[in-house]
């Protein structure tokens, strides 16, 4: 196991020259902000916050990229949430750039992050009641 | 990130809100910032993005992975081909195929010579912000060369779709090779002029030095990459330290300057100016025979099921593609992981309490396309 | 016949007839200087500047002229009325009337006054206020920010030239332009630049004039009331047509005024330094040049931030300036004539 990973997470290390990742770990929603502490206190860097519609399982994913500065590193948290009533913690606490990606992911997809300070659309107008991302989505 | 502002009750001072664009000649960009101020400080910026917004990421589900190509140039349009590099890397990565030597050299120089062409139009754009309206003309004077070097390979001078999967669109010929190479010959003279004419000007070292400081740990927090993280002291490159394609194979620096302030950044790119003239010369000098493009690209591309992840370093930071496939030939979900954005989000706390020119000053610096950010 | 000249001759007609080729003076140069600063920004940039209209562009300030005639005279709602429609005069009277006295040649003045100093750089105050009013009455708050601007950065750098000027009324005695001209006459050496014997940092004086008249008039680097890329167009937003075609007419009519005071005060006026040609015209080249460098800075350098145009003015123009108005007196005292 690499020592520059928090070891209470489950990462499993990945085929970087396949799939682009060093190690992956996939927790419960509720384990996710907890993950982006260890892994800020660890030193990592937050790349991106990327939602996905599994339409057919009823779930949406959400995947979590970190980065390491000093090597190539990068690691990703994966964790699955109801897609009928999506919500999982904010973790802008933790890194204050997460705070625009989830706003984006809110507007795509109708995430609700809790306890985040301004769920406002951030790229659709202000005025938007839709979630273009979603599978079942109808312009 | 929310700010409790101190009411106008308790501080004594009334402030008012400033409406900085969508049309201004500052922004680079359809960008609007809301800037709380009192009197000529900032109190509060809060950027509003989304005016440009062009779901490229919903474009990307309703499109096989090569009718997606000409998007992938239209994201960040002044560093076309580095984030078409990065989504044909991902598919390549996921598809298995192998680039040619070659294709893979080529690749690196015209990244190298777009990576320059950008910078340019940075420090023109910059400078014109800053009042001096003189650079901007000789920044395009140099550019113009580079793009009709790159319209004799490609056909397009802005929106390349050079890159194809598996290889390149089109070999490059004598006309390229030499053409190139004069232009490095007389770039590295007109760099010198820059820096003794502008870079060294006091005016705008006055305006520049101390200004907009941006700590490490800040970038580290809000995933700032690329000439904002190299001006706060850490040498961060996917070049180096994630090296993709050819870039193992040549000898370059990433230049890293410690202050952290708005001249930090601005060296950071001259320099990288003159890092990517050694470049092209050395993929010049080196480039190998052969075919670039792979052999056997099936016409039907199809992805195994699962997650393919590829970052690249265009000019702005780190581009990162996440293509998230279900076994099907049209992608399930394009994640494209923007620098603009990472390094934009850093403004509302950076700018805190600065003057408004500085403040202008320190957007300036991060260098953002308003189209990367909005997508 | 000559009964109507020697009539047309005498004041106070003569006066009327000076103040009208003044007035068309300053109304062809305010529309070639745009051409001149076109056409020299072109070249800087190294492009050629307006070429279509007319031969080389000449035409171009005509054509600007009718555009701007042509455009509605928009009055935006809430906005002071009087003080909106006021401040471009107000901007452009004190300097025609600056004009008046200054010596184009040795016969050709609008009133030889005996404080002609004086009035110019009273009137020219006015200018400070005239655009305060402009971004103040447009209800603008780009305006605004740029009315503030343009009132601290004016009354930093009067301070400095009126020090300066004051130093040149010292080492000439009078405020009388025609006379201060005079007294620079017989060759190059003996015009007020290169008078070291009464004041050793005669070059620092005129430096420090030319840098105050760049501020004073608002001119790049010193442009912060209408830097674009910040504020739009500044206090002069919100006017349309020709009412922001007497603003940019005003500002080259100042930069004219304090080119021409420049030259009057250090270059020695309508002197000829070779004796050949007329008195306007060595006035006329001297002027131009200083114009031509004027034109050349703005397209050169960057904009300074406005604290560090106040600072160069509070912490280095106004010391130098002192300690050049102590030294030429000191100067003048020790060795009394």
């Amino acid at each position: 196991m690499n020592p520059n990973l928090p070891p209470s997470i489950p990462f499993q290390p990945v085929d970087y020259a396949a799939k682009g990742c060093h190690f992956e770990a996939v927790v419960a929603a509720d384990k996710v902000v907890e993950a982006a502490a260890l892994l800020d206190g660890a030193g990592f860097a937050l790349d991106t916050i990327t939602g996905v519609d599994w339409m057919a399982a009823g779930q949406m994913e959400l995947i979590y990229d970190f980065f390491r500065l000093e090597k190539a590193l990068r690691v990703a948290v994966r964790t699955r949430i109801p897609r009928d009533n999506p919500e999982i913690a904010t973790i802008s606490g933790v890194y204050p750039g997460a705070n625009w990606h989830e706003r984006e992911t809110h507007d795509f997809f109708g995430i609700r992050f809790a306890g985040h300070p301004d769920l406002t659309p951030f790229l659709l107008p202000e005025d938007a009641t839709y979630h273009p991302l979603r599978k079942d989505f109808v312009a | 990130m929310s700010t409790t502002e101190a009411s106008p009750a308790e501080t004594g001072r009334e402030t008012f809100v400033l409406n900085l664009g969508p049309q201004h000649p500052a922004t680079h960009g359809v960008l609007r910032v809301k800037m709380t101020m009192d009197g000529e400080y900032v109190v509060r910026a809060e950027p509003v993005c989304g005016y440009i917004h062009r779901m490229q990421e919903k474009m990307g589900e309703n499109r096989t992975y090569a009718q997606f190509l000409p998007n992938t140039s239209r994201i960040d349009y002044l560093s076309a081909l580095t984030y078409t590099h990065a989504f044909v890397g991902a598919v390549e990565r996921a598809a298995k195929l192998q680039v040619p030597p070659r294709g893979e050299y080529i690749r690196v120089i015209t990244s190298e010579l777009n990576r320059i062409s950008s910078h340019l139009v940075w420090w023109g754009a910059f400078l014109l912000d800053l009042g001096g309206f003189t650079p901007l003309l000789y920044a395009f004077d140099d550019r113009e060369k580079i793009l009709d070097l790159l319209e004799g390979i490609t056909g397009s001078r802005l929106t390349y779709s050079y890159f194809r999967i598996g290889g390149l669109y089109n070999d490059v010929d004598e006309a390229f090779i030499k053409g190139t190479r004069e232009f490095v010959a007389q770039m590295r003279p007109r760099l010198k002029m820059y820096r003794s004419l502008v870079t060294e000007n006091i005016i705008l070292r006055k305006r520049l030095i101390g200004i907009g400081p941006v700590s490490a740990e800040m970038c580290r927090k809000y995933g700032a990459t690329g000439p904002v993280i190299r001006g706060s002291g850490v040498g961060y490159d996917v070049r180096k330290i994630e090296p993709y394609s050819a870039y193992a194979e040549f000898d370059f620096v990433a230049p890293t300057f410690a202050e952290g302030d708005s001249m930090a950044r601005y060296l950071v790119r001259m320099e990288e100016m003159a890092q990517s003239l050694r470049i092209i010369e050395q993929g010049l000098d080196k480039l190998p025979a052969g075919p670039v493009m792979a052999e056997k690209v099936p016409r039907v591309l199809k992805l195994p099921a699962g997650d393919y992840c590829y970052a690249v370093e265009a000019a702005r930071g780190r581009f990162a593609v996440r293509i998230v496939s279900d076994g099907k030939e049209i992608p399930y979900r394009v994640k494209l992981r923007s620098p603009s954005l990472s390094n934009l989000s850093l403004f509302e706390e950076a700018s805190r309490g600065m003057l408004l020119p500085d403040a202008l000053a320190l957007m300036g610096s991060l260098d953002l396309v308003i189209p990367d950010i909005d997508r | 016949m000559t009964n109507l000249l020697h009539i047309l001759l005498a004041e106070p007609f003569r006066l009327a007839l000076a103040l009208l080729l003044i007035m068309s003076f300053v109304g062809v140069n305010a529309a070639y200087l745009v051409w001149v600063e076109r056409k020299g920004a072109g070249r800087f940039q190294r492009r050629p500047g307006p070429t279509e209209v007319g031969y080389a562009g000449l035409l171009q300030p005509v054509v600007d002229a009718f555009k701007l005639l042509s455009k509605q005279l928009i009055l935006p709602t809430g906005v002071d009325a009087t003080l909106f429609r006021a401040a471009p005069l107000l901007v452009m009277a004190p300097a025609l009337i600056g004009l008046a006295v200054v010596p184009f040649s040795e016969k050709l003045l609008g009133r030889d006054i005996n404080v002609g100093l004086l009035l110019i750089f009273a009137l020219g105050s006015i200018n400070v206020m005239a655009i305060m009013l402009g971004g103040w009455s447009s209800r603008n708050k780009y305006a605004i920010i740029s009315a503030a601007r343009v009132v601290s950065q004016n009354v930093a750098y009067e301070i400095p030239t009126l020090l300066v000027v004051i130093t040149m009324i010292m080492v000439t005695g009078s405020m009388d332009l025609n006379e201060i001209v005079r007294q620079q006459a017989g060759g190059f050496w003996r015009w007020n630049l290169f008078r070291w014997d009464v004041n050793p940092l005669a070059p620092a004086t005129f430096l420090i004039f030319y840098i105050c008249m760049l501020a004073e008039t608002n001119r790049a680097p010193f442009d912060m009331a209408e830097a674009e890329s910040e504020l739009v167009a500044g206090a002069y937003t919100e006017y349309s047509g020709m009412g922001f075609g007497v603003f940019f007419m005003a500002e080259y009519t100042n930069i004219l005024l304090g080119c021409s005071v420049a030259t009057v005060l250090f270059l020695g006026g309508w002197q000829s330094p070779v004796g050949i040609l007329p008195g306007l015209f060595w006035f006329l080249a001297k002027m131009y040049f200083l114009i031509f460098s004027v034109i050349w800075v703005r397209w050169t350098f960057p904009r300074t931030q406005f604290y560090g145009l106040l600072n160069l003015s509070w912490k280095i123009l106004i010391p130098v300036s002192l300690l050049t108005l102590i030294l030429t007196g000191a100067m003048l005292k020790i060795f009394s004539v």
